[in-house]
């Protein structure tokens, strides 16, 4: 509570601001275009930290030239997993690099319980920490309110 | 989240911050400002009231229109329909400006067009053309052009159609997607073509995101009739159905001068008329199609004038002798003597 006074979870860019609307969500998607990035969009119910794999939704969007073609697919995202939460990620191709320049949550799930703190004492009084999230007890699609 | 609590670079200036604008001098017929204008007409009306253009003159005067106007003139021969609908819609794009600027509604007409016509009467150079030419007013945002015929829109299997169509789509987006003998897409007589599906994608993109995509379909006249018969949601959605008519002999002597210009080759004496005289009856023979003929022609041509020049060894070849092109290459060509 103290430590997260919003409750939602802080992953990737922008994650301390408000939601971005669909306008400003074009906007970085025309910045990424103009540097040659492509677009992908990944959804997952796990937000663990640790998860940084998550699900793919179609394949990365590589030779666009307009934000509209990505907006369609996040808006068919949005319908398909509308409890999940959905990330656009852009990959910089330039040698030397190859890898995801931006990253940044687009849709969340209306209640997010957040991380509880596991503690493990092991031998001589030592302990051991992990987060564990209050969602992951359930199986997964059944998270946030199916 | 209706109201950001910071600013992104890039994005448009809020109507609420008038003065910091206005007070910066609107440069003089800059077509930086005519390129951001089509962009931000709110930012643009509200920055500058004074001096917002009440007359059709005064718009073009601070857009690209007619310059692109001109270009089209200078570059295409004939084609009188095709210019005709280009400088209706360009005078719609200067009459929305005029009443953005008097608050009325100025939504962007459907865009989507046809071109029919037999081969050779430059359907895909006008498409590629156009391309540039929305962009230039505005119409679309980026003004890329992304050329497709049915292999790149139906799939091989069953579920590969749908992701295809819509990476095309998606490429296409921001700018022109031509579709070149639109009519292969269906094809009625085998129940398990998947071209249908690739035509229901393509109506309901044309339909739902007009602004983002203009669609141009081409091929020649009669098939894409049929092509729209059996598909009435298609041609309902189209709004310009253009017919690429016939070139008429002078058109096409134009023709071959623009492209004898462009390849540094020029008429000789009397070569111009020789060239007028195989037309006339290159046209009546079969199989003609119209520019694409002349530009076959002009090649032939320049084999017969290498092969002419190149029987003498020993003479020296001056620019002039190498870009002229004389009578005899041209009547030595099989329509003057059909034996």
């Amino acid at each position: 509570m103290m430590t997260n006074p919003t409750g939602r979870i802080t992953q990737g860019q922008f994650s301390f601001l408000p939601d971005l609307t669909d306008a400003e969500i074009t906007l970085q998607i025309e910045y990424g275009l103009k540097h040659g990035y492509a677009w992908s969009i990944e959804y997952t119910d796990d937000p663990h930290p640790r998860n940084t794999y998550w699900e793919m939704y179609g394949m990365p969007m590589f030779d666009l030239q307009d934000a509209a073609g990505v907006l369609m697919e996040l808006n068919a995202c949005r319908k398909t997993f509308p409890n999940h939460y959905i990330r656009l990620m852009a990959f910089d191709s330039t040698r030397g690099i190859e890898s995801i320049a931006m990253s940044f949550i687009v849709n969340r799930p209306a209640d997010e319980p957040g991380f509880r703190l596991q503690r493990q004492e092991v031998n001589g009084r030592t302990m051991r920490y992990t987060i564990q999230g209050y969602g992951a007890d359930r199986p997964e699609g059944k998270r946030y309110g199916g | 989240m209706a109201n950001p609590l910071y600013s992104i670079p890039g994005a448009p200036i809020p109507a609420s911050v008038p003065a910091a604008a206005a007070s910066n001098p609107r440069p003089a017929g800059s077509s930086s400002a005519a390129a951001d204008a089509p962009a931000m007409p709110q930012a643009g009306s509200a920055a500058a009231p004074d001096s917002a253009p009440r007359t059709v003159a005064q718009v073009l005067q601070d857009s690209q229109v007619e310059s692109v106007m001109d270009a089209l003139d200078a570059d295409l021969i004939g084609l009188a329909p095709v210019k005709a609908r280009i400088r209706d819609i360009a005078a719609l794009l200067v009459i929305d400006r005029l009443r953005a600027l008097h608050g009325l509604a100025a939504q962007a007409p459907s865009l989507h067009m046809c071109f029919t016509g037999n081969p050779g009467t430059g359907k895909t150079t006008v498409a590629l053309r156009m391309a540039q030419i929305l962009h230039s007013l505005g119409y679309v945002r980026k003004g890329h052009v992304v050329s497709v015929t049915r292999d790149d829109l139906v799939g091989q299997y069953i579920g590969h159609t749908a992701p295809k169509t819509k990476e095309v789509l998606k490429k296409a987006m921001g700018g022109v997607l031509f579709i070149d003998e639109a009519y292969y897409l269906y094809r009625p007589e085998n129940e398990r073509d998947y071209g249908q599906e690739a035509i229901e994608i393509l109506l309901q993109v044309m339909e739902n995101q007009r602004d983002d995509l203009v669609v141009i379909l081409a091929g020649y006249t009669d098939r894409m009739d049929t092509f729209f018969q059996s598909n009435p949601g298609m041609s309902s959605r189209i709004a310009h159905h253009l017919d690429f008519p016939d070139y008429s002999a002078g058109e096409l002597l134009e023709i071959a001068q623009r492209m004898l210009d462009g390849t540094h080759y020029r008429f000789g004496e009397g070569a111009r008329e020789a060239f007028d005289a195989y037309l006339e009856r290159r046209i009546t023979q079969p199989h003609f199609a119209n520019a694409r003929s002349v530009r076959n022609a002009l090649d032939r041509i320049r084999l017969r004038q290498a092969s002419r020049l190149f029987a003498d060894r020993n003479r020296e070849l001056s620019a002039l002798d190498l870009t002229t092109i004389e009578p005899a290459d041209i009547l030595a060509s099989r329509v003057f003597n059909p034996s």
